[in-house]
């Protein structure tokens, strides 16, 4: 070869070699699985954050359709639901027009938190009424005359509303006739963002103490480890309590902030391992020599030698948070009833179940756990892009 | 003329890099061992010589590796290309077998040495109970083991690298063996203990009458036992011929460069001959270009190094701790653009000493003066400024190197913690500069360390060193892991720069003669202690200590044993 040669191979050859990240990258766009799960997580990322952003499924609290109207493939095989369409619309319960004229009017309703609050407390004895027994709403009286008095009448926006209401909905309604597919992407918005922003927090706070505990040895592990294994010997339940005492509010920084201060102790442990061994490697030795600080070393040195390690986790602790919110919603230390959690939902769904309406259950259900499958091969398949030589 | 017990005939190997690319490691190699004879596979790294071991046992990884079909390995008459797995596997261990450099990797930490032993025996011979243990005594006391009815029941841990490694031949010889395929036997061990390997591998090799095959990166060990020698350089076998005729009179400009280029006690050649010289015939008169070495009282002194203890403490028991004197009672002065020598085996404490002056480790006592100042009683932060002008180059250049980091990253950072070079830009200048004094591409700049082999990855970790203008070098086994060749042209770059900048080294080696090279004065250590000191030339040539004497009669001679 020539030198001019020479210098144009080397000129057209990439001037910055790949690093880490690009080299993943290109591992990860290799595997078929690792792409068609970034594919639902993304379509999952988008929606939710449509919905955040108030693109779709802004006004899943509407009341849209009949009680309980079922799904579109399945509106034969429902009777039930007919039953209480024919009691929806000769006025049915009291309790259901009151809710209605509250739904309706929403946003203007200066009343709406009020129904909403009586609503949760009187919807788990009212919902299950059965069109055949009148039960009469102890409100009902009091909420007209306030209305009045407000110069308001409900009653044309009833009549409207109860013209406009479908007799099925694609994925069905619910008890109060919202639609369940609004509600579902309501809920991927609070699961997915509880579950990231929960990921963050305790990954941030077992990343941080596991390079301190890891890094400094002595009396600084020995603190923080005494510290992880007390939190760590607490059963987890009651820890939860115990941190949803004390934050005292019900919300969605509640729920993250329960889930990061409880999760950070897996991280923690890794992360301390990771720094152990490699803070006694050359390299960090040799930042040592030329006299580089302790947090210089920590976190410019050898953080990125161990950032594949907490990506994974962070991860893995999505995945793990997104459950671990439901699970408190449907035992209902999770979110407000005013949000809409796939773990709300499911809460609803146990009583909704035993009359025959599975729609709801069946929504929450196959959207979280396409959602966790998703994110799971995903994690997986990023594990194995950043860390070729497990495979 | 007798039939060869193993004959390799026009082997190629292919390993599969990926879909498009694959690389050829061996390209025809044709070599034959002869019953009862030696024969070494000698080349650097990347010359396919353990491939070979690998194909001959049938150990290639099958999932990239593809022996090309015209390739022939006979044993006793038979391909054993051919052979089923299972033919493989009883071949294995009962006619060919083989030992590792790494003794310790390849013993299982979590059994016995005597069942790791016994299991071969039950395996090949279907010896069990008593009889094994018996069997496995013997071999123990043939392989040299004191006290064999007491070790056998020993953990590997419990031993140490040479009673490791003779664990490794008592398992390779269990079974009496055609052909021992030693694969760098004594590359983990001190020079002493190699001597004693080399010799327990030959006296074995008489007395079995086996064949063996030893295969090393150092044409010197080889000197003293081989029959046959086979040089080999990327993929290809560049001569071969009986060792006395390969080391009296090599033909290949190969073989003459990987003689020459190893440092030797008895010649100082102002710059090493490295395979370049040879091949373009400059080699010959470099090496009468004489360098003189010794200090005189007048050169200044910059270190000085005063009573230097440092003691290690293990926790035993729930009370009890032991300490462990690493260091006792050193001192030493370190003269301006002088070199002092470290040698010692390993546990000698030698690194230690080099680790507690840039205070990596706390001293226990001592002083060293430094500037006019003692930098041993300095705090972390009164020692900064003094710490960019010492500075040290670790022993394995593929740890030391922060994988994550580009090569710029790793050269700019030191001028980055001490405000050295006022931009970004002015630092990326010197860091260029730097590459060139180096001797590597500007390109390097923006690569990783994992693209480097381990010799230009030495001289990144020079060039490091170098953006601190530091006045001590300290150099911890820096050639140790590089090949001879490369390791040639590493000590001549560090040559250079002392030339250049006047620098003081502190040159903490295993190997004698690249002590003896570099070092204007040499110390000798042991068990922390300091055996002999003095200057380079008169130590070696006249050794006052019995152990200075033992550790140079341990260095292989490559022509010694033969002419």
């Amino acid at each position: 070869m020539t030198t001019a040669a020479m210098n144009a191979a080397a000129a057209s050859a990439p001037a910055r070699s790949p690093g880490l990240w690009s080299l993943a990258w290109k591992r990860l766009l290799g595997d078929r699985i690792a792409i068609v799960s970034m594919v639902v997580v993304i379509l999952f990322l988008l929606l939710s954050l449509a919905s955040f952003v108030g693109l779709v499924a802004k006004d899943w609290n509407r009341e849209v359709a009949i009680n309980y109207a079922p799904p579109t493939l399945f509106k034969d095989s429902h009777k039930p639901a007919a039953d209480l369409k024919a009691g929806a619309k000769d006025g049915g319960p009291a309790v259901d027009s009151g809710a209605a004229k509250a739904e309706v009017v929403n946003d203007r309703d200066p009343l709406r938190d009020v129904i909403i609050e009586l609503k949760g407390q009187l919807g788990q004895a009212t919902g299950e009424v059965d069109s055949g027994i009148k039960v009469v709403d102890p409100l009902a009286d009091v909420m007209a005359e306030l209305r009045k008095q407000l110069g308001r009448t409900g009653d044309g926006a009833v009549a409207q509303a109860d013209e406009k209401r479908a007799e099925h909905l694609p994925f069905g309604a619910d008890k109060w006739g919202r639609d369940v597919l609004k509600k579902v992407i309501q809920g991927s918005e609070t699961s997915i963002l509880v579950g990231f922003a929960a990921a963050i927090v305790a990954t941030l706070l077992g990343t941080v103490l596991g390079a301190f505990a890891g890094y400094f040895g002595g009396k600084t592990d020995d603190a923080l480890n005494w510290f992880y294994s007390i939190f760590s010997s607490i059963p987890y339940i009651l820890l939860v309590l115990a941190i949803a005492a004390v934050l005292k509010q019900k919300g969605i920084v509640t729920v993250v902030l329960i889930l990061g201060l409880t999760g950070w102790t897996s991280i923690f442990r890794l992360v301390r391992a990771e720094y152990l061994k490699h803070k006694a490697r050359d390299y960090v030795r040799a930042a040592n020599a030329i006299g580089a600080s302790n947090m210089r070393r920590m976190f410019v040195h050898i953080f990125p030698n161990i950032s594949h390690v907490v990506l994974v986790q962070l991860s893995l602790h999505v995945v793990l948070f997104i459950k671990s919110e439901v699970i408190l919603s449907f035992l209902g230390f999770g979110v407000p009833v005013d949000t809409v959690s796939w773990g709300s939902m499911l809460n609803e769904a146990q009583n909704e179940l035993i009359l025959g309406y599975w729609w709801q259950l069946v929504a929450a259900t196959a959207f979280m756990a396409v959602l966790v499958t998703a994110f799971s091969l995903f994690t997986d398949a990023l594990r194995d892009a950043l860390d070729p030589k497990l495979k | 003329m007798t039939t060869p017990l193993l004959s390799v005939k026009n082997l190629r190997v292919k390993f599969r890099l990926d879909k498009k690319n694959s690389f050829e490691a061996l390209k025809g190699i044709s070599f034959d061992v002869m019953p009862n004879q030696t024969v070494a596979l000698v080349g650097e790294s990347g010359s396919g010589k353990s491939v070979s071991s690998l194909a001959i046992l049938g150990l290639l990884p099958k999932e990239n590796a593809t022996v090309d079909r015209a390739s022939v390995i006979e044993f006793e008459g038979r391909n054993l290309l051919t052979f089923s797995n299972a033919e493989k596997r009883a071949l294995r261990g009962s006619k060919i077998s083989m030992i590792f450099q790494e003794p310790m990797s390849s013993l299982n930490p979590v059994f016995t040495v005597g069942y790791q032993i016994e299991e071969v025996l039950k395996e090949h011979k279907g010896l069990a109970g008593k009889a094994a243990r018996e069997r496995a005594i013997a071999l123990l006391t043939e392989v040299g083991i004191p006290e064999p009815a007491i070790k056998i029941d020993s953990f590997p841990h419990q031993m140490s690298g040479g009673q490791q490694q003779r664990v490794m031949i008592a398992m390779a010889i269990a079974c009496e063996p055609k052909l021992l395929i030693a694969d760098e036997p004594t590359t983990a061990l001190d020079v002493t203990i190699q001597k004693q390997i080399l010799d327990l591998i030959a006296e074995l090799q008489k007395k079995h009458g086996m064949s063996v095959l030893f295969i090393t990166h150092d044409l010197a060990v080889v000197g003293d036992i081989a029959d046959h020698v086979v040089v080999m350089r990327h993929g290809e076998i560049r001569e071969q011929g009986a060792a006395r005729e390969v080391f009296a009179a090599p033909k290949d400009d190969y073989t003459r460069a990987l003689l020459a280029c190893r440092p030797v006690v008895d010649s100082r050649p102002k710059r090493l001959p490295v395979i370049d010289d040879f091949m373009s015939g400059r080699a010959d008169q470099m090496r009468l270009d004489q360098r003189t070495r010794g200090v005189k009282d007048s050169d200044p002194v910059v270190l000085e190094v005063k009573g230097l203890c440092k003691d290690f403490v293990s926790r035993e028991g729930f009370f009890g701790k032991r300490v462990f004197h690493a260091v006792k009672d050193v001192s030493f002065k370190l003269r301006k653009g002088k070199t002092l020598g470290l040698v010692g085996e390993s546990g000698s404490g030698k690194t230690t000493v080099g680790l507690t002056i840039m205070k990596l480790h706390d001293a226990t006592k001592g002083e060293a003066w430094f500037d006019g100042k003692n930098i041993l009683a300095m705090s972390e932060k009164e020692f900064l400024p003094y710490k960019k002008r010492i500075q040290i180059i670790f022993q394995n250049p593929y740890a030391s190197l922060n994988p994550r980091f580009t090569v710029g990253q790793i050269i700019c950072e030191p001028m980055v913690v001490h405000g050295i070079g006022s931009s970004a830009d002015e630092r990326a200048k010197m860091a260029f500069e730097l590459l060139a004094k180096v001797g590597l591409p500007e390109m390097s700049f923006y690569k990783y360390p994992h693209e480097f082999s381990g010799g230009q990855r030495q001289r990144i970790a020079i060039a490091r060193c170098l953006t601190m203008k530091p006045d001590i070098l300290i150099c911890d086994e820096s050639v140790s892991a590089l090949d001879v060749s490369v390791q040639a042209q590493v000590l001549n770059l560090l040559q250079d720069l002392q030339d250049e900048f006047g620098l003081s080294y502190i040159f903490i080696s295993h190997d004698l003669a690249v002590v003896k090279y570099m070092s204007d004065e040499v110390m000798v250590m042991n068990n922390g202690e300091v055996v002999e000191q003095g200057d380079s030339d008169a130590l070696y040539s006249a050794p006052q200590q019995p152990y200075t004497r033992k550790l140079l009669d341990s260095i292989p001679k490559g022509l010694g044993a033969h002419g």
